[in-house]
C-alpha cells in the first residue's frame, strides 16, 4: 500500500485494491446501510452498485481535478455539495430510465449521499491523487462495492424468491425462505458473508505465520 | 533577512484564505447548480412519459374495456376536468372504449396495512354502481402472505362484480363493504378474506368502503359531466 | 388508532418500522458505537436532539422550496442544513452546556453522515406530513434508534464475558444479533391494524 500523502503510481493494484484488500463492504464495512436495504433482489443491488459506482467516480474526479483550488477549511463542505449534485443527477436518471426500479431502490438512492464511502475516498485519496490515479482507485472501490452489494443480493433472491435476477430457479414446488427477503434477512446473510470472510483472512493468516515460521527454522 | 520574508509570505498565506473559502464555494455551487439543472430539464419530459405509461398501464388493466382516459377533479363544486381545476380535491380517472362510451370511473385508496401503508386503484362501473377491479399500486406486506392481495387468483374474483349501489337517496352506499372470513362470502357487497392475511384483507376493505362512501354518492351525481368527455385522447 | 395520528406516527418510526431493524437506516453507527450501554445511550440521546432539529429544518426548507418550485434542489439544501444544524448544536452545546457537550461532542460529526438523520428528512417530505406529524415522526425515530442501540450495546456488553468463536468476533457477530433483534421486532408489525 502506498503512502497517502505521495502521489501514487497508477499499478494493477490501485484498482485491485478495492475488490479485496480494502474492500468497502467487507473489510471497511463502509456504505452498510444500502447494502442490506436494496439487496433483496440481485437487480436491485447491481442497479444499487452502478449508481454508487457512478457517484464515487464523477465526484472523485471533480475533486480530483480541483484538489489545488479547494482551501482546507471547507473541504468537507466542497464535496458534500459535489457528492449531492451527482447524487441529484442519477436520481433524476434513474427515474427517466425506469419508474419500477425507482420505486424499488426508494430513498436510497438519495441516501447515497452519506455514503460514508464516498466522503471518505474523497478526502482520504481524490483530494491528493491526481486524476487517473483517482480513476482508476474508483473504479475498483466501487467494482468491490457492487460484487459486495451482488453477493448479498444473489443469496438472498435465490433463497427467499427462488430466483436469479428475475428468473425462477426451482420448481414450481420450492418453498421460498421468505425471512431472507425481509429486514431480519439481509442481517443474517451479510453476517453470514462476513464470517466467511473472516474465516478465510485468518486461514490465509495462519498459513503465512506456518510459512514464515517454516522458513526460520529451515534457515 | 530571511525570518521577515518568511513572515511575510506566511502573512500572505493566511490573508489570502477568505476570499480563496468564498471563490471555491461559488464556484462550486455554481457549477452544482447548473448540472443539477440540467440533470432537471433533460430528464423531466422523459419522466413524465414514464409517468403517464405507468398510471395508463394500471388504468387499462383496473377498467374492462377502457382504451382512452380523461382525468377529472372531485372538488365541492362537483366534477370538473382536471385541466381546468385549481388542484384542490380528489384526481379521478375516466376510461372510454373504441365508441368514447364510459367504461368506468378509476380512484385511488390508500389505508394502513400490516406492515406499512397498502395503496390500490379501483374501478367503478357507473352502470351496475360495482367495483370491477383492484390494482395495487404499493405495499410493503410480508411476502408470500399478505401480498396474496395482488396475487391471489381467488382474492381477485371478490372484485369482479362488488357491490357498491347506492342508497335511494343518493347519500351513501345501501351496503358496506365489509370483509369476511375465509370461504364465509354469501353478499356481493362482501370481501372474502385471505387465509392467513386478514390484516391485509381488511386493510382493502375499509379502504374500499372509505373512499367508495365518499366519492361514489359524488360520482354519480355528475355522472353526466363524466360522460361527455369520451372520445378524447388525453 | 387513526393511521394518521400523532400517537400512531410516533409509534410507527419508533417500534412498527423501527430505522435500523426494518428500514436499514444508520447502522454504521449501530455496528459502531453499540459496544458499551454508556456510549449507546448518548449517542441515542444526541440523535434525538439533532433529528428534531433537522427535522424542523428540513419542514421550512421544504416549504421554500415548494413555494419557490425549486424541488431539484431538494437534495443539496437538506444535506446542507443537516451539516450546518449539527455544526450550531455543536457550537451552541459548547458554550451553553459544556458538560452535555463533554458527554455528547465527540459523537456529534459523526451524526452528520448518518443517513438515519437524512432519511427522517426525506421520508417526512415523502409522506408530506404536517408540522407536528413532523415532529411526532422525528421523535419517534430518534427513540427507536436509540431504544435499538440501547438493546444492541446490552447484548454485546453481556456477550463480551461469553465464549464467542474467533471467526465471528466483531462485526459478524453484531449483525448476527442485529438480524435476532429484528426478527423480534417483527412481531411488532400490525400493531397499528384497525379492529373494525
Amino acid at each position: 500500500m502506498s503512502l497517502p500523502n505521495q502521489e501514487e503510481k497508477i499499478t494493477a493494484d490501485t484498482f485491485l485494491r478495492g475488490l479485496w484488500e480494502e474492500n468497502p463492504v467487507f473489510v471497511m464495512l463502509l456504505g452498510m446501510c444500502p447494502v442490506l436495504a436494496v439487496t433483496n433482489s440481485a437487480i436491485n443491488a447491481l442497479a444499487m452498485g452502478l449508481a454508487t459506482t457512478f457517484v464515487l467516480l464523477c465526484s472523485s474526479c471533480l475533486v480530483s481535478l480541483f484538489r489545488k483550488l479547494i482551501p482546507k477549511q471547507v473541504r468537507i463542505a466542497t464535496y458534500i455539495v459535489i457528492i449531492a449534485t451527482f447524487v441529484t443527477i442519477v436520481d433524476y436518471s434513474i427515474q427517466a430510465i425506469s419508474l419500477d426500479l425507482y420505486n424499488a431502490l426508494g430513498a436510497f438512492i438519495q441516501l447515497i449521499v452519506v455514503n460514508c464511502m464516498i466522503l471518505g475516498r474523497a478526502e482520504a485519496y481524490a483530494s491528493k491523487q491526481r486524476l487517473s490515479a483517482t480513476v482508476v482507485n474508483g473504479l475498483g472501490m466501487g467494482a468491490g462495492f457492487t460484487i459486495a452489494l451482488l453477493c448479498l443480493g444473489g443469496v438472498r433472491e435465490i433463497l427467499g424468491a427462488g430466483s436469479l435476477f428475475g428468473f425462477p430457479l426451482f420448481a414450481e414446488n420450492f418453498q421460498p425462505w421468505v425471512v431472507m427477503i425481509l429486514p431480519p434477512g439481509g442481517f443474517f446473510v451479510l453476517g453470514g458473508w462476513l464470517l466467511l470472510f473472516n474465516w478465510y483472512r485468518q486461514r490465509r493468516e495462519r498459513k503465512l505465520m506456518e510459512q514464515q515460521g517454516a522458513s526460520a527454522h529451515g534457515s | 533577512m530571511n525570518q521577515t520574508t518568511t513572515s511575510q509570505t506566511q502573512e500572505l498565506v493566511t490573508a489570502t484564505p477568505s476570499f480563496a473559502m468564498l471563490r471555491t464555494l461559488s464556484l462550486v455551487a455554481g457549477l452544482s447548480g447548473l448540472l443539477v439543472v440540467l440533470a432537471y430539464q433533460i430528464t423531466l419530459p422523459l419522466i413524465e412519459e414514464n409517468k403517464r405509461i405507468a398510471i395508463e398501464r394500471a388504468l387499462f388493466k383496473v377498467i374492462p374495456g377502457a382504451v382512452s382516459r380523461r382525468n377529472f377533479m372531485v372538488t365541492g363544486q362537483g366534477i370538473v376536468p382536471a385541466n381546468d381545476s385549481t388542484g384542490e380535491g380528489t384526481l379521478i380517472y375516466a376510461g372510454y372504449d373504441e365508441q368514447g362510451r364510459l367504461s368506468g370511473v378509476a380512484l385511488e385508496a390508500a389505508a394502513q396495512g400490516y406492515q406499512d401503508v397498502i395503496r390500490l386503484l379501483y374501478s367503478f362501473d357507473p352502470a351496475c354502481q360495482c367495483i370491477r377491479g383492484i390494482q395495487v399500486l404499493k405495499m410493503a406486506e410480508t411476502p408470500g402472505i399478505g401480498d396474496k392481495i395482488s396475487k391471489d387468483p381467488v382474492f381477485q374474483e371478490n372484485f369482479v362484480e362488488l357491490d357498491a349501489r347506492l342508497k335511494a337517496d343518493g347519500s351513501a352506499l345501501t351496503n358496506e363493504i365489509i370483509m369476511v372470513k375465509h370461504a364465509t362470502k354469501t353478499e356481493p357487497w362482501q370481501i372474502d378474506a385471505i387465509s392467513g392475511a386478514t390484516i391485509s384483507s381488511r386493510a382493502v376493505a375499509r379502504m374500499l368502503n372509505d373512499s367508495a362512501q365518499r366519492m361514489v354518492p359524488k360520482i354519480m351525481a355528475d355522472l353526466d359531466r363524466l360522460q361527455d368527455g369520451g372520445g378524447e385522447k388525453q | 388508532m387513526a393511521a394518521d395520528s400523532l400517537v400512531f406516527i410516533f409509534l410507527n418510526a419508533a417500534i412498527i418500522n423501527n430505522f435500523v431493524l426494518a428500514l436499514f437506516l444508520g447502522i454504521c453507527p449501530f455496528l459502531g458505537v453499540s459496544a458499551k450501554r454508556d456510549t449507546a445511550w448518548h449517542m441515542g440521546l444526541a440523535v434525538i436532539f439533532v433529528m428534531l432539529v433537522s427535522s424542523v429544518s428540513a419542514y421550512a426548507i421544504n416549504w421554500l422550496l415548494v413555494r419557490f418550485d425549486i424541488q431539484f434542489l431538494r437534495l443539496i439544501c437538506y444535506i446542507a442544513v443537516i451539516a450546518s444544524a449539527v455544526q450550531l448544536v455543536e457550537m451552541a452545546m459548547k458554550k451553553f452546556s459544556p458538560a452535555l457537550f463533554r458527554a455528547l461532542g465527540i459523537f456529534l460529526p459523526l451524526i452528520t453522515t448518518n443517513c438515519a438523520i437524512l432519511g427522517v428528512a426525506l421520508f417526512q417530505t415523502f409522506r408530506e406530513y404536517n408540522f407536528l406529524q413532523c415532529l411526532a415522526f422525528s421523535l419517534g425515530a430518534g427513540v427507536g434508534f436509540t431504544l435499538a442501540l440501547t438493546l444492541m450495546a446490552g447484548l454485546r456488553e453481556r456477550l463480551e464475558l461469553a465464549n464467542v468463536p474467533n471467526v465471528s468476533q466483531g462485526a459478524a457477530l453484531t449483525l448476527m444479533l442485529a438480524g435476532l433483534l429484528s426478527l423480534a421486532f417483527m412481531g411488532f408489525a400490525g400493531l397499528g391494524g384497525q379492529h373494525a
